[in-house]
This record gives structure tokens, sequence and C-alpha cells, in this order.
């Protein structure tokens, strides 16, 4: 936990307010200026070695994110077409072994042999926190965000719940809560379906100088926290020193969440438990890269058009006709 | 091309875009569109991102193209308000393509307004081009 600590000491990113982290980074900084000043994108390492899934970091995510669970309004709107289900977790919040509104990381294990070794492993679950997340770059309604930070977090008082960012996200990570958030005062029968949910790194403590609660909860220091530069090196050193192996790094174009594994990915995520709520671990190649190329033809466009239009004036050419 | 036929890849042109830009919601899969044989695609929003911004690169090149014709023009008071529509809609389209690059982020309330403007400059065209369409209809009969 101290190398945590010191680790995201090191981001210069504590501000003076509360917590230990907090005292100790004013004292070398002198302020809280690093907060506002430089926003560093944030990356975690999870050295899957260590993990003992004792699930200390899942009880410390639902008790410092509790205040921002939903609180449903029953009964549901009725919703059309009849198809159009209601997702309700309200009644079943202490599930806590799959991703739900009120159950943002669980703890996956996958156990099996590997080059004839046995192996054990806990694995814990939650969003990576894409560098160019679907979830966020593809919500139409502007509700899903990812901030200087590299935090991608979905505003709860805006999402409308029609879950394109679960479609969208490779793990299917975002949970619905039904009977909550601004579709209750549009349309609540033809449109939206609640309000969508997931670990947000618990921005509202790093924003206040702190930690994550589950990297501060983990009695193994499983997690470690700073810039992604820095921990980024650090994963690649560890899985290099210990043959381990690395996850995240390029997934979807790349995460700010890295798992270092004794195991190879593609053998723990035939081990571990998939479906609903129990997101994979098998590799997953950038969405973007026809986007990334056609946004260089979309600033493009009005240039070359603009200067068509002007050397087609310029030479004379007559009238037009007026249509918008 | 003469302006004929560059009037109709335009009308086109904002037709699809329309349609991709409203198949960002999940409202195709929700009223069937998408059960509709040959019309899946509708519900992938992947395919329709792709298709949006490409064609996003036709309107902005014809925007473009027109912007040196149209400042010749007299204008009346629906068409500036036309153009701003149109303005509007080209420049929080611009910056939905810039937040989208690996490397770049806005602020999370930008991003709000962005793209409810956005929406709203298209809902408020559409209101805009009716009301032309209408008058220019009372004037002939
Ligand atoms: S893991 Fe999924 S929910 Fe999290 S940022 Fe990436 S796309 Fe979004
Ligand atoms: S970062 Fe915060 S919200 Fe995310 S899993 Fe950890 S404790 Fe939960
Ligand atoms: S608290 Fe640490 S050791 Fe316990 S389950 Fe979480 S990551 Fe693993």
């Amino acid at each position: 936990m101290r190398m945590n600590r010191r680790s995201f000491l090191a981001a210069g990113l504590a501000a003076a307010a509360g917590s230990v982290a907090g005292k100790a980074q004013a004292g070398e900084t002198g302020s809280g200026q690093a907060v506002v000043g430089g926003e560093v994108v944030l990356a975690t390492l999870l050295d899957l070695s260590k993990c003992i899934g004792c699930g200390a970091c899942v009880e410390a995510c639902r008790e410092a994110n509790a205040h921002k669970y939903p609180e449903p309004v029953k009964p549901f709107p009725k919703m059309y077409p009849a198809k159009v289900k209601a997702a309700d977790w309200s009644d079943k919040r202490d599930v806590d072994d799959r991703l739900t509104p009120y159950n943002w990381l669980f703890i996956q294990t996958a156990s099996g042999t590997y080059d004839g070794e046995p192996f054990e492993l806990n694995i814990p679950r939650r969003c990576l926190h894409c560098q160019n997340p679907p979830c966020a770059n593809l919500c139409p309604w502007g509700a899903a965000s990812k901030d200087g930070r590299g935090i991608v977090s979905i505003n709860d008082e805006i999402c409308l719940g029609g879950s394109k960012c679960k479609s969208v996200c490779p793990w299917h990570i975002p949970e619905r809560q039904t009977g909550v958030g601004l579709y209750l005062k549009l349309a609540p029968s033809l449109a939206g379906n609640g309000v969508m949910y997931k670990c947000d790194r618990c921005k509202d403590r790093i924003a206040a100088g702190g930690i994550p609660a589950c990297v501060e909860a983990c009695p193994e220091g499983v997690q470690t926290i700073g810039p992604r530069d820095e921990i980024l090196a650090q994963a690649r050193k560890l899985a290099e020193e210990t043959g381990g192996f690395l996850y995240g790094d390029t997934e979807n174009g790349g995460t700010n969440t890295f798992y270092v594994s004794p195991v190879p990915f593609d053998v723990l995520n035939q081990a571990v438990e998939k479906g609903p709520g129990k997101p994979h671990l098998a590799s997953v190649a950038n969405p973007f890269t026809t986007e990334d190329t056609l946004a260089r033809a979309v600033y493009a466009a009005p240039l070359a058009g603009l200067a068509a239009g002007v050397l087609h004036l310029v030479r004379g050419a007559t009238s037009e006709d007026g249509n918008e | 091309m003469n302006n004929r036929a560059l009037n109709l890849v335009f009308r086109l042109t904002v037709f699809a875009l329309l349609f991709t830009g409203f198949a960002q919601m999940p409202i195709f899969a929700r009223y069937y569109l998408a059960d509709v044989p040959g019309f899946a695609w509708t519900a992938d929003y992947h395919l329709n991102h792709v298709l949006h911004y490409g064609l996003a690169v036709v309107l902005l090149a014809l925007l473009g193209w027109r912007l040196p014709l149209a400042l010749r023009r007299r204008w009346s008071a629906s068409a500036v308000l036309a153009a701003l529509c149109w303005a509007g809609i080209a420049i929080t389209g611009l910056v939905r393509v810039m937040k989208n690059q690996p490397d770049a982020f806005f602020s999370p309330t930008l991003v709000m307004w962005v793209d409810w403007t956005h929406l709203g400059f298209v809902m408020l065209l559409g209101l805009v081009i009716l009301a032309r369409v209408l008058a220019a209809r009372r004037k002939a009969a």
C-alpha cells in the first residue's frame, strides 16, 4: 500500500485536502495547485500474482460509491413497445459476483493448468478507462465522456439509459437501472430506460487529492495508480522481470488499466466465467481506425470545398440556383 | 457536374446524414426498423458512425463550395437563420470529430452541450426549411 501511495504522490496530483496523501503532497509542493494546473492521465497497474481474492476492494468500492447508487422510483413507467424490458437491480443490491448498477467491481477467478503447472488467479474486474472509449465517443447524448485524467464516466443526471455504451463497449461494462434519471421527465414510455452505471475511478476522491477506494483498501498492494507513462513502464518492467503477460496496454486502442499476469490472457479468458456482467479477457483491436483516418478528411473537406468554390467564382462562373 | 446534379447529391447527402445521425440513437432497434429484413444494419452503431463521418466529408465540401456563391446573394432573414443553422451543425460536428480523437479530451460539460446543440441545430434547420417551403408555396399560389 505504501508503494501505491508513493507512486501516486509522484504524480504530483494530490491536493491538500483531507487525506494522508494530500497532506504529504501539500508539504512537497506547497498547495493543491497540481490538481488544477496539470492534469495528468492516470492509469492503474494490477499485479494479478498478488491478488488473494479477499474482496476488500469490492467492499471498499461499494462503500465509497454508495451515495452514487440509483434510488429508482417504483412502479416503473410502462414502456413501449412491450419488448423493451426494465432492468432492476434495486432489490438485488447485495450481488457482488458480477457487475451491476450497485456493484462496479467484482473478482473474477481463473483456475487451470499452464505449462504443466496448476494456477489459480483472482482478477479484479471493472471499467478499464479506455484512451479512446467507444462508450463515450458514441454516446449520442453527451452523457458519457472522458476527462483530462483519462477517467471515463457517465453523467447520471443526463444519461437516458439507452444502453448504447454497453453495446459498443468491448467488455459490455456499463449496467442499467430502470426508474431513475432524466428520461422520467421526458417521454418515459417512448424513449430511454433509466441510467447506466459503472466505475468512475472514484473521480470525486481523486479530485479531492485521494486515491480510488479499491486501490487504498487492498491489503496486498495489488493496484498501483499514477501517471500513465510511468505506470505503463512499470507494468512492462514487471511483465519482463517475471516473464508475465500484459493486458490493457493496446486493447481497444489502449486503456488506462494494465493487468500483469503470470499466465497468458488467452488461457485466463478460457478459464473465467463469462456472461452478463462478467466480461471476457480476449484481445480487442482498436475499433476506431477508420474514423481516425476519416477525421483528417472531415477537417480538410470544408477548406477544399471552399477553395474550389472560390476558384469557380474567380473563373467567372455564372449563377447558382437558390437552394440551401 | 452541373448545379442540378450537385443539388441532388446535396439532398441525398443530407438525407443520409439525417438517417445515420438518428441511427446513433438506440431507436431503430427499439422501434422494429432493424427487424425489417435487410435493415438490420440500421442498428449497427459502428457502421452508421463510419457512414456519418464519410457523409460529413461530402456535406462539408459542398457547404464550403457554396459559401462564396452564397455570400454574393442577397440574404433574407430566413436565409440568414438557415445559414446559422448550417454553420452550427458543421462546427458542432467538427468538434465532435475532434473530441473522438484518441489524444483529445474536452470537458464533460462541453461535450454535453456540443452534442445537444448539434441535435438542436438540426431540428431548428428542419423548422426553418419547412417555413421557407411553406412561404414559397403561399407565394406561388
Ligand atoms: S471499458 Fe467499456 S465502459 Fe470502460 S471506458 Fe472502455 S468502452 Fe467505456
Ligand atoms: S476506482 Fe473507485 S469506482 Fe472504480 S472500481 Fe475502484 S473503488 Fe470502484
Ligand atoms: S483487495 Fe486486493 S487482494 Fe483483495 S481482492 Fe481486491 S485486489 Fe485482490
